[in-house]
């Protein structure tokens, strides 16, 4: 172990990070520690079968890094992990899992409970399903505050108002008082994350967040996390199984196939020069159906 | 009065859900052998143009007409007669609703065929020609549709359909339930499919998914708020979209190496 903190970063990125830095990259972030981090993490269901072989994953202050990967590659079991909200039967059997300075990698649930929405938060594909239907999403939002980050409750109504405001929804007033039926996917996942950063948390994860939406609602959505990354200085963990929704957002990028990751680098070099065949795979076929080669 | 040259025919066509109108004065002509794909997001009316064109649906104002026929007000036992003539199929999102679970693959595809007590050894000629045509496997046909992946099912829909030989095959969202791979193979078959086929098929595919329909079509119409707000060749609209809403749509479509908010 060495005693600098890059050292907690997986193999892959950390020698990618000093061979191929995007222009923008700043290099401050090179020596600020990661906010989460999962290092060789195995995750096996209780009988043995082992889901996810070894992966790892960092992200520091204020930076972007992609998942990318199919359904039952492991990037969402990974990103539970870090959420200690791994399915029923699943555990964690090896690697370490890491909350800002705390090794969580055996932590209880009453630790986890602290640390959701304070430190890690996230936002999924289908935000209707964490709505009650029939409360007014603002009180929702309010309770999130109020329990969450400790807001007194007279102040909740305030700062649910600012939340939504700073997320650019215009109507706020109206949205507080609205259920879920009346609101559109993505009114309805800008209110999950507004509940997600109402405790200000380290890092965001948005597991396939703009997935279901249609895509005009995916690029405004995509914006918003790009200037909540800014301005929170988040750590965002962007999770898709489109590598161009990734490479709109994240400067590091990482490709999981099968409960390993078979790819990581900055994303301007994984698109420029793929190293794994799979990478290359995901490429050609945006090659074939996508827009770029009427707009090259 | 439709002209000859045409498949399918919408003219003016309003329709209204209650007080609703979902779809307003929409106008579009298909050419024999013509591949349009139809791109609309959630609310664009996009659903309501397949079950017009269906004839699931009764337009408020407008005609539809399908071969030269009109069928705007054809009800009853004409309309069954009608669908059954098979000058239009349907291939749904979920090939489980043209394929019946309990029965083999096989059989499904030929079950028009059979209603229409087409000689077995033609519809099986007609069924190995479809086959090839999706790019399917004759080894998997005897299995049930549960024996099949996502696009395997979705190939087979659309022999299903291929073995009527129609003259316009309807498509809605054939590829956006299926994984990135199946997709693919799916719309590979498509491709094969305009190109063997020429001027003898017409598809109509309608998609939220712009990627997918430039990789297909012949020509694009962009579908917003129940009205079609262009209409051209897919490399004009996407490479010089003139209408604010197409602009906003292909701006907002992720490209592997361009960010969105670096294009002009």
């Amino acid at each position: 172990m060495s005693d600098v903190r890059i050292s907690t970063a997986p193999r892959a990125s950390s020698t990618v990070l000093s061979e191929a830095l995007p222009p923008s990259f700043d290099e401050s972030s090179l020596v600020r520690p990661a906010v989460a981090s999962a290092e060789n993490l195995v995750i096996a269901a209780s009988d043995g079968t082992e889901l996810v072989h070894g992966v790892s994953v960092a992200v520091r202050p204020g930076e972007a890094v992609g998942i990318v990967g199919e359904s039952g590659s492991g990037k969402t079991l990974t990103c539970r992990a870090l959420l200690g909200i791994l399915p029923a039967g699943l555990s964690v059997t090896g690697g370490a899992v890491r909350i800002g300075d705390q090794d969580l990698t055996r932590a209880s649930e009453k630790t986890w409970r602290r640390l959701r929405g304070t430190h890690v938060a996230a936002v999924f594909q289908d935000p209707a399903s964490y709505l009650h239907p029939a409360i007014p999403v603002g009180r929702q939002l309010e309770e999130t505050l109020r329990i969450t980050a400790g807001v007194p409750r007279r102040q909740t109504r305030g700062r649910a108002r600012e939340l939504l405001d700073d997320l650019g929804i215009r109507r706020v007033d109206l949205v507080l008082r609205q259920r879920v039926a009346e609101l559109s996917g993505g009114m309805l996942q800008r209110v999950l994350i507004a509940m997600a950063l109402a405790a200000d948390p380290a890092v965001l994860i948005a597991d396939e967040a703009t997935t279901a939406l249609d895509v005009t609602v995916q690029a405004e959505l995509l914006e918003l996390l790009k200037r909540l990354r800014v301005e929170r200085d988040l750590a965002l963990i962007l999770v898709s199984h489109d590598l161009a929704v990734v490479s709109q957002v994240c400067e590091r990028v990482q490709v999981f196939r099968d409960g390993k990751v078979v790819e990581a680098g900055a994303t301007s070099r994984v698109l420029r020069a793929p190293g794994h065949p799979y990478t290359r795979e995901l490429l050609s076929a945006h090659a074939a159906y996508g827009l770029e080669r009427y707009l090259a | 009065m439709s002209g000859d040259g045409s498949v399918l025919e919408l003219d003016e066509v309003s329709v209204d859900y209650g007080r609703v109108r979902v779809l307003d004065g929409v106008s579009l002509m298909i050419r024999p052998g013509e591949v349009v794909g139809v791109v609309g997001e959630s609310g664009s009316g996009k659903t309501t143009l397949a079950r017009t064109v269906l004839r699931a649906v009764a337009p408020a104002e407008g005609r539809v007409s399908v071969a030269g026929r009109d069928v705007t007000r054809v009800l009853g036992a004409a309309l069954r007669a009608w669908r059954r003539s098979g000058a239009v199929q349907y291939v749904f999102q979920d090939p489980l609703r043209s394929l019946d679970p309990s029965v083999a693959v096989a059989d499904s595809i030929v079950e028009g065929l059979r209603i229409a007590r087409v000689p077995a050894a033609d519809a099986a000629r007609r069924r190995a020609a479809a086959l090839d045509a999706v790019g399917l496997d004759e080894d998997l046909i005897s299995r049930l549709p549960s024996g099949l992946s996502g696009g395997q099912r979705q190939r087979a829909a659309i022999a299903r359909a291929l073995v009527v030989e129609p003259r316009l095959l309807v498509l809605d969202e054939p590829v956006s339930a299926l994984d990135a791979a199946s997709r693919d193979r799916v719309v590979q078959a498509l491709i094969a499919l305009r190109d063997q086929r020429g001027s003898d098929l017409a598809m109509l595919v309608i998609s939220h998914d712009i990627g997918s329909l430039a990789a297909m079509s012949d020509r694009l119409v962009v579908l917003n708020r129940g009205r079609i707000v262009e209409d051209g060749p897919t490399r004009q609209v996407v490479a010089h979209p003139e209408h604010p809403y197409t602009r906003r749509l292909i701006d907002s479509v992720p490209l592997i190496h361009t960010p969105s908010a670096n294009r002009p």
